[in-house]
């Protein structure tokens, strides 16, 4: 078995294939389909065992470091316009990267305003496994 | 015996051991052990004695743990020095367990985790999964937790406010697992008030009651969020809301008000309320100024101007919502709320996807973007 995050952006990624408005702009009962869609989808990944966790992220954070001994942390942002924001994450446990691929595939498949897939771009990331106990 | 019952036994339990002189912490797993123990064997044989049966098999459980420790001797000396325990010391432990595990030198986060263990017998394992973090965390939070509190005295008088308020947030907050906090809390909050006769105590209790009493309606089927006016009222829990009623009645009649029983009165005006425009908002705003009064918060500031705009209208809500803090919780939601019934449909659609972006949970956020969606919807040719 192999862990795998798919990640959702809300910016970030190749050109999006299909043009459509934010969600607030969809007519109520297609941003209810979507909705139901996403719920389902994570359902049936645990009925299948290869749920693992799914979250949802705020659009807006801050960068935050170290600074200095003695000294309060240092903040920045946050940056309205970050290239690149992550929306939130599926963890799935599975046999193979095909496998992953199939789920992420489907997962981008959630209808729009049209009712029509969105082809949403997912970031497929493998998560580095523990260490085999046979080494030779 | 239900579970619930049995669990009901724990604090006196606790209390028990801690007054034989056992430390609190050896105590509260010794109890937990018993427990664990008593689910497992009491369906097949039932004790005559339910409480006797876990003190004992937890006073044993605590006596290997101490003779492992090698502080046998010392600890069996001030065994015999223990008076017996009566009833109602019995009372007194168990609010003390209540106190020591809200303590004030604890965190909220902790006081959560500390309660639900040692006087909600809820296991680790349960507790965990109520908060969606990893088991040895909550283990660890636990463990700590007991530290903090272990140089404190077991009979040492406590702050009834933080147990409330601990009680409150695990009504309010959580994600439940195979547990119902909501129950949970509920039936930790009527030991409350069996055993302290305050009025705060029964103000929490009633709000708990009328609150949960909408649970069936306050979701769709998909788990989508129905705001109170559009609630199914017909699903409301009419002998819970009347339960609920009748207790905060008889707080309110010893004129020693509170904010718990002050919200309670508010939820208790909504439950009075056959269908959404019939509720009293003008008495609803009175209470909100009673709250204000009392805590001077801003989340009732922002509340009391929702109430405002029902009872005086848009314009009075948003001359009500002007002084609040724009940084609140659900600020944005509020405003577009209020906009929409002044009929600035334009302005309230952009407010309310504002909203959905500010939103702290999934739920709202997908309710308010459904608003700002059908807003939008209307608003095009």
């Amino acid at each position: 078995m192999a862990k795998y995050l798919i990640l959702k952006h809300y910016r970030g990624g190749p050109a999006p294939v299909v043009d459509y408005p934010p969600m607030d702009q969809w007519a109520p009962e297609m941003v209810d389909a979507h909705v139901r869609f996403m719920v389902d989808f994570a359902a049936r990944l645990e009925t299948t065992g290869e749920f693992v966790e799914h979250q949802a992220l705020l659009p807006e954070g801050t960068f935050v470091r170290h600074g200095g001994e003695g000294k309060p942390p240092v903040t920045d942002g946050p940056f309205a316009e970050t290239k690149d924001l992550i929306a939130g994450w599926l963890m799935i446990d599975v046999d193979s990267y095909e496998r992953a691929v199939e789920i992420a595939g489907e997962y981008s498949a959630a209808p729009g305003p049209d009712g029509e897939p969105i082809c949403e771009w997912l970031e497929l990331r493998p998560l580095y496994s523990a260490a085999p106990t046979v080494q030779e | 015996m239900n579970e619930a019952l049995l669990r009901a036994l724990i604090p006196a339990v606790t209390g028990v051991l801690v007054r034989r002189g056992a430390d609190f912490a050896t105590a509260e797993d010794a109890v937990q052990e018993a427990l664990i123990q008593a689910l497992a064997r009491w369906p097949d044989d039932p004790p005559t004695d339910p409480k006797g049966w876990l003190i004992t098999v937890a006073w044993r459980k605590f006596l290997d743990e101490s003779r492992s420790e090698n502080s046998r001797q010392a600890r069996e000396v001030r065994v015999d020095a223990e008076p017996p325990p009566g009833p109602a010391a019995e009372t007194d432990d168990t609010l003390r367990l209540y106190f020591l595990c809200a303590h004030p030198s604890l965190s909220p986060t902790s006081a959560v985790a500390l309660t639900l263990r040692a006087v909600g017998g809820l296991t680790t394992r349960q507790i965990a999964e109520a908060y969606l973090v990893p088991e040895s965390t909550l283990a660890q939070r636990i463990s700590r937790a007991k530290r903090t509190v272990a140089g404190v005295r077991f009979g040492e008088s406590g702050d009834l406010a933080t147990v409330l308020r601990v009680l409150y947030l695990v009504f309010n907050e959580g994600y439940g697992g195979e547990i119902d906090l909501a129950e949970e809390a509920i039936r930790l909050t009527r030991q409350i008030t069996s055993i302290t006769d305050n009025e705060e105590a029964s103000g929490l209790l009633a709000l708990m009651l009328l609150h949960h009493a909408r649970r069936a309606a306050r979701t769709t089927a998909g788990g989508a969020l129905v705001p109170l006016a559009e609630q199914d009222r017909s699903q409301w829990d009419v002998p819970l809301i009347a339960e609920g009623v009748a207790i905060l009645q008889a707080a309110l009649a010893r004129d020693r008000l509170g904010e718990y029983q002050a919200q309670a009165a508010i939820a208790a005006l909504h439950a009075d309320a056959p269908t959404a425009g019939e509720t009293d908002w003008v008495q609803i705003v009175e209470w909100y100024d009673e709250l204000l009064r009392l805590t001077d918060s801003p989340v009732v500031r922002l509340n009391r101007a929702v109430a405002v705009g029902e009872a005086d209208g848009p314009a009075a809500g948003l001359a009500a919502l002007e002084p609040v803090d724009p940084t609140v919780p659900r600020y944005a939601a509020v405003r577009a709320y209020l906009h929409e019934k002044a009929g600035d449909v334009a302005l309230a659609a952009g407010l309310y996807a504002d909203a959905a972006r500010a939103a702290t949970n999934v739920a709202e956020r997908d309710h308010l973007l459904r608003q700002a969606a059908r807003l939008n919807d209307a608003l095009r040719p």
